[in-house]
């Protein structure tokens, strides 16, 4: 069988604040062999400007993206920023749903567009399509002392009528994509928990305000990373994490990375290649504190053996009465 | 032939939408039909009495009555052409208001819709046969499904009118949902207290026969002559031995085992009575947990077992019983908490459901009484209970409300505070439901004596901090969003059919709606009987219901089936399906469609095989009128003949 071929749509994050999560994407995806081309001539998915004012205009801003893809001859587009992924589903749903409003949208393109392009967010088809069996073969390298507290963010799951991806509540798939590559994830109530969003501009106090309890949940949950999906919580807890500290009077200091990033490191990639020199707040450290999974695989047989030990010792103490 | 038609204006209900008398003066026209005429309510005495002199005056002999759906009045009709001296089967009705005038507005068309369908009634009605009842003996004993409280109670009013009922109950003891409550509202009656003696009248009556641990296998016969197929299920105990000392339950090694009287706060032994008032107090083995099935030995219980009553190799046994009647009474379940993920339900151990939170209050309860919260056995000292957990909620499929969470919360609450005084309750409702006797003074009780911190709004998530669970949502009153950090946290949970419902309606033929409740005849003039003849029910098993509303069903159903004993003969319906012998080849393929096994093979004298009804078993249905080759079997009162004449009718219209 010929090999999946996706339509990959960067969106304008992913062009500027964001261009770490498109580095360590295109690594990742390369190194899992997973074939993608770019649409020519992309453009505004229609994303929250657009569908605050007029939902014909931006499902036709979306659609004008998938009808590229379409005349492409794909039938799926991922992206990596969970807004995109969204105009995309939404635009996708209502033209398939209503006729009414498909030919609405039509009448504003100039190639009409069939509804034969289904978007995924590069975590679903790494998650979905890849697999985590794929992802944990490739890992060559740990990092034994993260703890990584994975943020979903807000819509990457929800509305689940149309995200149809991953739990609306509880969603696990980023959490055991970090898991299958050997790093330690902590129980994190706050996975889904708004992050401000893009009121950044007009209300940066409340932003602040919510931001701040997003980190200080993963703090409180033990980790010392957060691993993102989408750029603008990126932005958000990394950009900001100083402004939250001067303003809420907070003492934070804890890398916000993306999990392609994350994905990159556990393959042996450089920071450099991975654009982790982008981030705020530095997670060199992680870097610095890899090992080889050999290294790390001897490392747990070492440990375990001085368990093993320290039971044996046990039992010859207390005597043989142990089993029930 | 003389057909007189009788159209009803039903107030303005057919008459509003649609021109009766221009469809009576249509109707006249057909040739057959001696006098059509319209009333205002035909249904009224002075109604039926206009029927009675109109079949003396015109002399008719066949009539139509046009009005509603023949489930609401054609044995009203029947009864009234009966006493006027015609054949009760030479009448049809003609359903021109639930099919016509409600649901459309154009009275032109609706007009033309009802002159349609009176013409096909009038046609069928000139086909129509004179059917005669047969009468057959009936079984004078009950059986009653389920020993909760609306059926241990419909069971004991039986019993006390002299018939011999057989109870089946699925759990090991009887009991149901109340004999896990601690108190009940809004008296605070301890719920044990008042329950246990019922379960001891029941255990002791000489007219009721218990088959705890034991399921519906299969229900044969109809009205009058069922014949049930009863599984006891294997409980691995001889209980004609078993004494229920609990000397095996005290020295069991599997400490493990799912407790489903507690609904799983806490553990119990793979061999357990279920609670020390249990009826029958009898022992049962868990096989998923007991180690003599798990891992293949250890037989501790058989050994220390002081009547020898452990048998291992016990199987499950089938037992059958013969009655005239059925009362179901099956009960309800409650929402799992893993469906509420936004709450935690099923991920954090400090949130539990109402059910669960009764078991921590009650003595007999795994923390024997004391509420400790199951994470680090702590005493909570603040507690938020959130109502509709589920209920009233589409996304999660249940928009229905659960009926007694408002009532069961509010006693929580007040029995919170009398555990534990320095405790602070909180309460998300969305509304305050308590229509009862005595319930809304019960809930400002709650409120204004106790204490109790009702917060009117949605609860949107539940996460821990430390160790404390915040509670966090909108208080619609003061327009803000709040959150309490909570120790404890008592999810109202919704209340569900039982999740084999469906199975057993189907074994019974009644039916049930979309959530899985049993459907009654008629929500508000027959709210126990269903519409199988000889099925009855009880309890939250059609609808989430309170206790006094349980027992208050229960007793009504004894009282129908008792009303339904009174007589020795009952009279069969005699629209069932009949074989012409002449025509049957004996292939004998409605045998085996019949759904109720109402056809038997039959020799004729000279040797040749054919199929024969069992008329009184014949339910009517029609299955092998549509199965049989060569058309043999007709389905009494709905021949081909009879709907071919029908179909004509309206072909030529």
């Amino acid at each position: 069988m010929a090999k999946k071929r996706y339509a990959y749509y960067q969106g304008c994050s992913l062009e500027g604040t964001a261009v770490e999560y498109d580095k360590s994407m295109r690594v990742v995806f390369d190194a899992l062999g997973i074939d993608y081309v770019e649409p020519e001539d992309w453009s505004c998915c229609g994303s929250t400007p657009a569908h605050t004012v007029d939902h014909v205009f931006a499902a036709a801003l979306a659609a004008r993206n998938l009808s590229i893809i379409e005349n492409m001859g794909l039938d799926v587009v991922t992206t990596n920023c969970p807004s995109c992924l969204m105009a995309f589903k939404k635009a996708q749903y209502s033209m398939e749903n209503d006729e009414t409003f498909k030919e609405k949208v039509n009448e504003l393109l100039d190639e009409k567009y069939n509804c034969g392009v289904y978007a995924k967010s590069s975590l679903q088809i790494l998650y979905e399509d890849v697999g985590l069996e794929a992802i944990s073969n490739r890992v060559t390298h740990i990092i034994p002392d993260m703890k990584a507290a994975p943020y979903y963010g807000c819509i990457m799951n929800r509305p689940p009528k149309i995200a149809q991806f991953d739990d609306p509540e509880n969603p696990i798939s980023m959490d055991r994509i970090i898991s299958a590559l050997g790093i330690e994830v902590c129980d994190f109530a706050f996975k889904l928990e708004c992050c401000g969003a893009a009121f950044g501009v007009p209300k940066r106090k409340m932003v602040n305000e919510l931001s701040k309890k997003v980190i200080a949940m993963a703090e409180d949950a033990g980790a010392n990373c957060i691993v993102v999906a989408c750029p603008l919580c990126q932005q958000n807890l990394d950009l900001r994490q100083e402004q939250i500290n001067q303003t809420t009077g907070s003492n934070f200091n804890i890398p916000v990375i993306y999990f392609t990033q994350l994905m990159g490191l556990a393959f042996g990639y450089t920071p450099k290649e991975l654009g982790l020199d982008k981030l705020i707040v530095s997670a060199d450290h992680f870097a610095r504190s890899r090992i080889t999974k050999q290294e790390y695989l001897e490392r747990e047989k070492a440990k375990e053996q001085e368990k093993k030990a320290k039971k044996e010792v046990k039992k010859q103490e207390t005597g043989e009465e142990e089993n029930p | 032939m003389r057909v007189g038609v009788f159209i009803c204006h039903c107030g303005n209900n057919i008459a509003g939408t649609v021109d009766v008398k221009a469809v009576a003066d249509e109707i006249r026209k057909i040739p057959g039909v001696a006098h059509a005429t319209t009333y205002m309510y035909t249904c009224s005495e002075p109604g039926q009495d206009e029927i009675k002199q109109a079949i003396k005056q015109y002399n008719l002999n066949r009539i139509v009555v046009a009005a509603c759906s023949p489930r609401m009045h054609e044995l009203t009709f029947r009864r009234t052409i009966e006493k006027a001296g015609l054949n009760k089967y030479y009448f049809e009705m003609a359903n021109i208001r639930e099919h016509i005038s409600w649901v459309g507005e154009n009275k032109e068309a609706n007009t033309k819709k009802a002159i349609d369908v009176i013409t096909m009634a009038v046609a069928k009605v000139m086909q129509d046969k004179p059917l005669f009842s047969s009468s057959f003996k009936i079984n004078k004993r009950v059986l009653v499904i389920g020993g909760g409280v609306a059926g241990m109670q419909a069971a004991l009013d039986c019993g006390d009118g002299g018939l011999e009922v057989v109870l089946v109950e699925k759990s090991p003891s009887v009991g149901g949902m109340m004999s896990r409550l601690d108190k009940t509202f809004p008296t605070i009656d301890c719920s044990i207290c008042i329950l246990g003696p019922k379960m001891v009248d029941v255990a002791q009556h000489d007219k009721i026969k218990l088959y705890a641990y034991s399921e519906i296998e299969d229900i044969k016969g109809y009205v009058g002559n069922y014949q049930i197929k009863i599984r006891k299920k294997a409980t691995y105990v001889d209980w004609t031995k078993c004494t229920g000392c609990g000397a095996c339950m005290e020295k069991c090694p599997s400490r493990n085992a799912y407790d489903y009287f507690n609904f799983g706060v806490a553990p119990t032994k793979a061999i357990n009575i279920p609670f020390p008032q249990a009826i029958p107090k009898k022992a049962k083995i868990d096989p998923n947990y007991c180690r003599q099935f798990t891992k293949g030995k250890c037989g501790v219980c058989a050994k220390i077992c002081p009547t020898k009553a452990i048998n291992y190799e016990m199987q499950d046994e089938i037992v059958t019983e013969e009655v005239g009647a059925i009362i179901v009474a099956s009960g309800y379940s409650l929402l799992d908490l893993e469906r509420l993920p936004e709450y935690g339900g099923g991920r954090y151990p400090d949130v539990i459901s109402g059910i669960q939170y009764e078991r921590l209050l009650n003595a007999s309860g795994p923390t024997a009484g004391h509420i400790l919260r199951p994470s680090d056995n702590t005493e909570p000292k603040t507690v938020v209970f959130v109502a509709c957990a589920g209920s009233r909620d589409k996304s999660i499929g249940v928009p229905y409300c659960s009926n007694f969470c408002c009532m069961y919360i509010a006693k929580q609450a007040i029995l919170t505070k009398d555990h534990i005084p320095d405790s602070q309750s909180y309460v998300f409702y969305m509304d305050i439901r308590s229509p009862g006797k005595g319930y809304d003074e019960f809930t400002r009780r709650a409120q204004e004596d106790y204490g109790v911190k009702y917060i009117r709004g949605r609860v949107s998530r539940i996460y821990p901090k430390g160790k404390k669970m915040v509670v966090r949502g909108a208080d619609t009153l003061l327009g803000t969003q709040v959150e309490v950090e909570a120790d404890l946290v008592v999810l109202g949970t919704a209340v569900l059919s039982n999740p084999d419902a469906a199975r057993l309606a189907e074994k019974l033929h009644i039916s049930y709606d979309t959530f899985g409740f049993y459907v009654e005849s008629h929500p508000k003039l027959r709210p126990v009987e269903t519409n199988t003849s000889g099925v009855f029910l009880a309890g939250a098993c059609q609808g989430p219901k309170d206790i006094p509303a349980s027992v208050g069903q229960g007793s009504a159903a004894a009282s129908k089936v008792l009303a339904l004993f009174s007589k020795d003969m009952l009279e069969s319906d005699p629209a069932v399906a009949k074989v012409n012998i002449n025509k049957c080849v004996g292939c004998l393929k409605c045998v085996r469609t019949c759904p109720f096994q109402a056809i038997k093979e039959n020799q004729l004298r000279d040797g040749r095989i054919v199929a024969d009804v069992i008329e009184t078993v014949c339910a009517g249905c029609g299955v092998c009128t549509s199965t049989c080759p060569c058309g043999a079997i007709q389905l009494q009162h709905f021949t081909d003949n009879q709907i071919l004449a029908e179909v004509n009718a309206l072909c030529q219209g």
